[in-house]
């Protein structure tokens, strides 16, 4: 199979395109046309590589779990080590991607929207790093939850608009985000942290993304020399897991397997698994599946991980769902906080809330797995954000 | 010919401008919106536009997305809206536009939206976040039901996109006065004044000017170079706040009238 998505018009099969204001419409016609003008200007791209290796410190290691592996008793067990990169996550592949775009086009200012924080960190980074204006739009919810992340941005010199509609978490941060775009759309640069929005952004998140999959294939192919049986990430928006699926889109050999949010349980109502158990629906620039009434009014997200905490998912997943490529499944809070202190107590590693949605996930998988099966996991980011959360959880008053 | 086209023809033969009313239908509850469509029409609205409600309204500022959450809260549903419409129309040949966001229209199902809204003598739709090229489904079901789909310029648009969306234009053209969203900033009509005369110039429909239109004043410096004058946060804004008294329908009949005698 030759995969080649979006089409030309930002769609991804019935999915993608652009749902939008007019008044958005030129600005995205435009950061198209210089999006294209970047992928055929090598110089842009020796520019991302060269603040990836130097700035955030790729290539992020490609680790062998050797203790989680021996106990699970099945399948061999990598996890590609996004936590490791400068501001704790995979996030900042993606601004560095978009705003040295916003550099080329002339923008000073930037804005984002933000759950669990870490998109807001590290769009507030970058922004210091090019002495950018960044205005960040965050979820009351999601303010109390991550209440480090905030004062991590306010210190990196960024202004954090709290947004009190709707819901308060990630999704109305987004409404605000497009309401503040439309209102500044001249001068200011809308840096969107997942692969969804209206186009280009799903397809130029993918491919900043990318760079998670494209060394995780390299790497492993050094250490096993060979592909993986299958590939696995957490989905909220689902940037980490189309950059780790879309370079082995063509590999019809690996399984690729998306995990959403079961918050309280998918039966219970109180969840974010959007593919799992939505319908499809137009929100925030995008046809995709959505947490929806049959009115089609969109419905609060439930899950313990803010970056989860969304009722919708990015267009090229809901694709490859229909297609059959990829699998999507789905964890509960309580799994994901196992899976939370079973790797931090097997293999020091203390992820992120929304990475541990995967590695629950693996806990299930890997143990029906033979030994000579190999699983690559994507540990999007660390988890020092989610202390308060997990203290919560457990009991514990820190 | 439609409602829409026979009404504005109608006001341009007698020189006169028309007063386009925007309320969000199921604020405070159907009931009441239906009591206000004809106080509108009474007091001197010759067009109106009804929003359907959702709870994800991206191009709306506040007064309208409380007042969406107000009708969502009340129980509106698309469907409901269409049967206000289709009560109103017993009564009244007034020119009805539903405006709202596009995926209560999808989740309802586009052919039979089309069908039901041409039934109950919807004469045009308006959906914020269904620019032209998203609305191949849609648009020639909707053509088919002789139902508009009403075209939005914006300040931001560029002269290539303006001639072609403008040429294109059906029912009337609404150019958006300003980049942000509803209710926000009041319109300045200095500054969009050799717009508006471009595209009343590449447009085959009557054009409408709508965001930051709030007081008779403002209606009146619009009405001077516009064909249409869209009013709506500040009805809205009305409604919510006489909402439940007996003075409601003689508060919104009130500044319609001021709005009306303005233009």
């Amino acid at each position: 199979m030759s995969y080649q998505e979006p089409d030309p018009r930002g769609h991804f099969g019935q999915f993608g395109g652009r749902y939008v204001a007019e008044t958005l419409m030129p600005a995205l016609l435009d950061l198209e046309e210089n999006y294209k003008q970047c992928q055929a200007d090598p110089s842009f791209q020796t520019e991302f590589e060269s603040y990836l290796k130097n700035y955030v410190g790729r290539p992020s290691p490609l680790y062998f779990a050797e203790r989680l592996t021996e106990h699970l008793g099945g399948a061999k067990i990598y996890l590609k080590r996004e936590d490791l990169n400068h501001t704790g996550a995979h996030k900042v592949n993606n601004t560095v991607g978009q705003i040295l775009l916003a550099r080329r086009m002339g923008k000073r200012k930037v804005i984002a929207e933000t759950g669990a924080g870490q998109h807001g960190v590290a769009t507030a980074t970058v922004a210091a790093l090019f002495g950018l204006q960044c205005d960040i739009f965050m979820g009351t919810e999601d303010i109390r939850r991550q209440s480090l992340n905030v004062f991590r941005m306010k210190l990196l010199g960024a202004r954090v608009h709290e947004v009190t509609s709707g819901t308060a978490t990630l999704k109305d941060a987004m409404n605000e985000a497009l309401r503040y775009w439309v209102t500044h759309v001249r001068d200011t640069f809308y840096v969107i942290g997942t692969v969804a929005g209206p186009h280009p952004y799903p397809q130029l998140v993918r491919d900043f993304q990318s760079v998670i999959g494209h060394e995780s294939k390299q790497q492993l192919m050094e250490a096993e020399g060979l592909l993986p049986d299958v590939a696995v990430a957490c989905i909220g928006g689902g940037s980490n897991a189309m950059g780790l699926f879309y370079p082995f889109v063509n590999d019809a050999s690996v399984r690729l397997i998306g995990v959403e949010a079961a918050g309280l349980g998918v039966e219970t109502g109180k969840h974010a698994a959007s593919i799992s158990a939505g319908r499809v629906g137009v929100l925030h620039g995008n046809k995709t599946y959505l947490l929806q009434d049959e009115d089609g009014q969109i419905q609060h997200a439930h899950s313990i991980s803010a970056g989860l905490d969304y009722p919708g998912v990015g267009p090229e997943h809901a694709l490859l769902k229909d297609l059959g490529r990829a699998e999507y499944v789905s964890v509960t809070d309580d799994e994901a906080l196992a899976a939370f202190r079973m790797i931090t107590e097997m293999e020091g590693i203390i992820p992120a809330l929304e990475s541990a949605h995967a590695i629950a996930y693996l806990l299930k998988l890997a143990p029906e797995l033979s030994p000579e099966k190999v699983v690559l996991v994507c540990l999007s980011g660390r988890g020092d954000k989610d202390i308060h959360t997990v203290a919560e959880a457990m009991g514990v008053d820190l | 010919m439609s409602r829409i086209t026979s009404t504005l023809n109608a006001l341009k033969a007698r020189g006169e401008k028309a007063l386009v009313t925007f309320i969000t239908a199921g604020d405070p509850d159907l009931k009441t919106s239906e009591q206000l469509v004809h106080s509108l029409v009474e007091s001197g609205a010759d067009l109106i536009e009804l929003g359907f409600p959702f709870s994800d309204p991206m191009a709306d500022g506040p007064t309208i997305q409380l007042s969406s959450e107000r009708a969502l809260a009340a129980g509106t549903t698309l469907r409901g809206v269409l049967d206000l419409v289709g009560r109103v129309r017993q009564h009244s040949n007034v020119p009805i536009v539903l405006m709202g966001y596009y995926n209560p229209v999808f989740t309802y199902g586009s052919a039979k939206f089309a069908r039901d809204a041409a039934a109950v003598g919807v004469d045009g739709l308006l959906l914020v976040d269904l620019p032209p090229e998203e609305a191949e489904e849609l648009h020639p079901l909707l053509t088919a039901a002789e139902v508009d789909l009403i075209t939005l310029l914006a300040p931001t648009t560029g002269a290539e996109r303006t001639a072609q969306l403008a040429a294109a234009s059906e029912g009337f053209l609404y150019y958006v006065s300003m980049t942000g969203v509803t209710g926000s900033q009041r319109v300045d009509a200095s500054a969009i004044t050799s717009a508006v005369a471009d595209i009343k110039q590449m447009s085959p429909v009557p054009v409408a000017v709508g965001f930051g239109v709030s007081t008779p004043e403002d209606a009146k410096s619009i009405a001077a170079i516009a064909d249409a004058v869209v009013v709506g946060s500040a009805l809205v804004k009305l409604i919510a706040e006489f909402s439940g008294t007996p003075l409601l329908q003689s508060e919104v009949q009130g500044l319609v009238r001021q709005l009306k005698a303005a233009i």
